[in-house]
């Protein structure tokens, strides 16, 4: 029973950090289409921003607690720079090219991200680790957890029902949604299609940046940390179905869970269980949980 | 204008014949001057920090020296036996296909005469061979997985530094020493050759020197996975009276940073194969006591000679940080390099050694480094031994820096198979021949 309360505890903490990560890559490719890799350079950019930010805010003689507004500041920063500048001056003039095109495009831009953090940032490590400690310990059954931890989980519930309820009960969302399910359409209808997708975009770099900020202080920061986010986050929203909030949700769950499993009771399946559980998704469900089969256009 | 023109086309081919003459003895005067050198190392991704980029100050500091003519002797000939030294430096980062192909290029488009490279195990068993085919000489200065030369024979690629068995070797024998009890322990390695290898040789050495000692947890993340979190409860929910990790850069910083606030080390000894690289960017944050090793006698654990006075103050001069194994281990495959193209080259009349003379030269040799004696004693001649030392952590406040202390010295012979032994075997056997403190 407590080895089942420890997986269940482990899961959810591993899922909330995915779940943030794999929202902001989800809703990119839900309005634009864009399967986008650099989401994961733009992780990394959020987690320097932050360690930056932090340490700006220390020297400025902030108390500690005020770091988490420094780290949500830094990721804000970083989705209004990068957002409108990526989405408006790159992505855009390959619209209309194919997925794969754009797929490309956004590898492409992985890598200028990553040399751009090491031009930016350098290549030695930033420690912000004073804002792991402000939640203090927290005992549950014989284990000791980090309170930072579960202030993760809320921020993640948080971003999951802003993004929810942003969608489904605003005009705002509407209007997305209405995009999503088809630009022309919309756009005969008055729909500014343009600023729905670098908006669109721009959040979802947000929350990109937000995942890597508020992991800074569980890492060090330093070049790299890009690579393994993506891949795990693109195994999550194909679980859920690629564009699908829920399916997102569902989708860090199962897999922040079935890694948990496998590193207590298989240690040797522990990546194995991650690409188990999204094989097995995917032969009887090929578009995700959440993602409805669609006709082709022609 | 009529004149002119016949004189005009007369005059480009000329000229341009003449330049590319010029060039290419030029070209060749270099090539007979110099001594091209492709030095392969991390210089981005997860091992950059604390690995590939103090190996490349340490090459730039050493090579800088040499050129000058102003390390101390035995090294004070200027270059490699007068020839100025010439790094071409390449990006490890990208996998072990694409460094097959970067050492093809660096062999057959840059026309290198030997090529120093590679930290990562996986990358050393994939270019070795790629250098064998090519006939071209090739050092592997830093991966760990004693594998190479165990499975494999080769002629032109040999390696300067011991490979992992002696970390873990010597690691047992220094908590047996310490009386460090031990009736259970977890592990956390990398899933890749590095961490299975580590593992399976600390566990065999604990099976002959901690006889009863279990092994319990045994995880296996894969390499830059960041988040331990899980990892951290199955260590704590399956207590051990030692936790030992072969966990290094980015991995192990993540690992620490994050296990130490959950109280993991307070219950149990904290025992590390290759650490000393994040002490200077941990700083207070590295838990006190934990024993660690460093791959060889390096940094704060090396030994007071002139040679290392040499490097470590220098080092630390250039770059504000006192130097951590990577650019150890760069500097004895560079010294060991300067060694054998020396010794070849005195052999042939003070010409450029081919590869086949220079792997004539440095197989069995023996050279002194920063971190002690070299002496290429394993895999016919081409593998190296050396001394090692493991010590203790504690954050000294006054200095601002963690300190090594309660540290132990152990001769190569102590730690290393004798030749033509597999590690595991000799392990397994129960150190058989080993020479520790002077004695058999």
């Amino acid at each position: 029973m407590a080895l089942a309360a420890t997986i269940v505890v482990d899961g959810l903490i591993y899922a909330s950090w995915l779940f943030v990560v794999a929202l902001g890559l989800t809703l990119v490719f839900g309005v634009l289409q864009i399967l986008n890799i650099a989401h994961g350079s733009l992780y990394a950019v959020g987690a320097y921003a932050a360690a930056s930010a932090v340490g700006l805010f220390a020297s400025l003689g902030f108390a500690p607690v005020f770091s988490l507004l420094a780290m949500l500041l830094a990721a804000m920063a970083v989705a209004l720079i990068l957002g409108p500048i990526l989405e408006r001056g790159l992505l855009r003039l390959f619209y209309g090219r194919g997925e794969v095109v754009l797929l490309l495009v956004t590898y492409a831009l992985f890598l200028i991200l990553e040399d751009a953090v090491k031009l930016i940032w350098g290549v030695n490590p930033y420690y912000v680790s004073e804002p792991y400690q402000l939640f203090g310990n927290v005992a549950i059954g014989p284990l000791f957890y980090v309170g930072y931890d579960f202030a993760l989980v809320v921020l993640a519930i948080l971003c999951g029902a802003a993004v929810w309820f942003g969608l489904n009960r605003t005009a705002v969302g509407k209007i997305v949604l209405a995009v999503i399910h088809n630009h022309e359409m919309s756009a005969s209808m008055g729909v500014n299609v343009n600023r729905v997708h670098w908006m669109a975009f721009t959040f979802g770099v947000f929350l990109a940046a937000l995942g890597g900020a508020f992991t800074a202080p569980m890492i060090s920061v330093q070049p790299g940390i890009s690579v393994s986010v993506i891949i795990v986050s693109f195994a999550v929203v194909i679980i859920g179905g690629l564009g699908s909030v829920e399916g997102a949700a569902i989708g860090a769950v199962t897999v922040g869970l079935a890694r948990a499993a496998a590193v207590h009771l298989l240690p040797e399946a522990e990546l194995f269980s991650i690409y188990l559980v999204m094989a097995a998704v995917l032969i009887f469900r090929p578009e995700g949980l959440f993602q409805r089969a669609a006709a082709r256009k022609i | 204008m009529s004149t002119g023109m016949p004189f005009r086309w007369l005059r480009r081919p000329t000229l341009a014949c003449a330049f590319s003459l010029a060039a290419l003895l030029q070209g060749a005067a270099q090539a007979q001057d110099s001594f091209k050198l492709g030095i392969v190392t991390f210089l981005s991704g997860p091992a950059a920090e604390s690995f590939g980029v103090p190996a490349r100050h340490g090459a730039e500091f050493v090579i800088g020296e040499l050129n000058k003519g102003s390390a101390p002797a035995p090294y004070n000939k200027v270059g490699f036996g007068g020839l100025k030294i010439e790094p071409v430096f390449v990006d490890e980062n990208g996998g072990a296909t694409k460094q097959v192909q970067e050492l093809r290029n660096l062999y057959q488009r840059e026309n290198v005469d030997a090529v120093v490279g590679y930290i990562s195990s996986g990358d050393c068993l994939a270019v070795a061979p790629a250098a064998e085919e090519l006939k071209r000489f090739l050092i592997l200065f830093d991966c760990g997985t004693p594998r190479i030369f165990e499975e494999a024979q080769y002629k032109y690629v040999f390696r300067t530094a011991a490979h992992a068995t002696q970390d873990n070797v010597a690691l047992g024998r220094y908590m047996k020493s310490r009386n460090v009890k031990v009736g259970t322990f977890n592990m956390i390695n990398q899933d890749y050759a590095w961490g299975h290898d580590s593992k399976a040789d600390f566990v065999a050495t604990m099976q002959q020197l901690y006889p009863d000692a279990k092994p319990q947890a045994d995880l296996l993340p894969k390499f830059g996975a960041g988040q331990y979190g899980t990892e951290i409860s199955a260590l704590a929910r399956e207590k051990a009276d030692v936790i030992y990790s072969s966990l290094w850069g980015g991995d192990l910083q993540a690992f620490i940073l994050q296990a130490a606030p959950r109280g993991l080390f307070q219950n149990s000894q904290l025992v590390l194969s290759a650490a000393d690289h994040v002490l200077p960017s941990l700083g207070e944050k590295m838990p006190n006591g934990a024993i660690i090793g460093a791959r060889g006698a390096y940094g704060l654990m090396s030994p007071k000679t002139p040679l290392n006075d040499w490097f470590f103050n220098g080092y630390q001069a250039q770059r504000n940080v006192w130097p951590v194994q990577g650019a150890y281990r760069i500097t004895q495959a560079l010294l060991g390099l300067k060694v054998a193209v020396e010794k070849a080259m005195e052999q042939n009349g003070g010409k450029k050694p081919t590869p086949e003379q220079l792997a004539a030269a440095m197989e069995n040799s023996e050279w002194e480094s920063p971190g002690g004696k070299i002496q290429m004693k394993l895999g016919n001649g081409h593998q190296a031994i050396q001394p090692i030392a493991i010590g203790r952590t504690r954050y000294d406040p006054a200095k601002k820096m963690v300190i090594l202390e309660d540290i132990q010295h152990f001769e190569a012979e102590c730690v290393n198979p004798p030749a033509h032994m597999k590690s595991i075997d000799w392990i397994k056997a129960g150190f058989p021949g080993a020479k520790c403190d002077g004695r058999t």
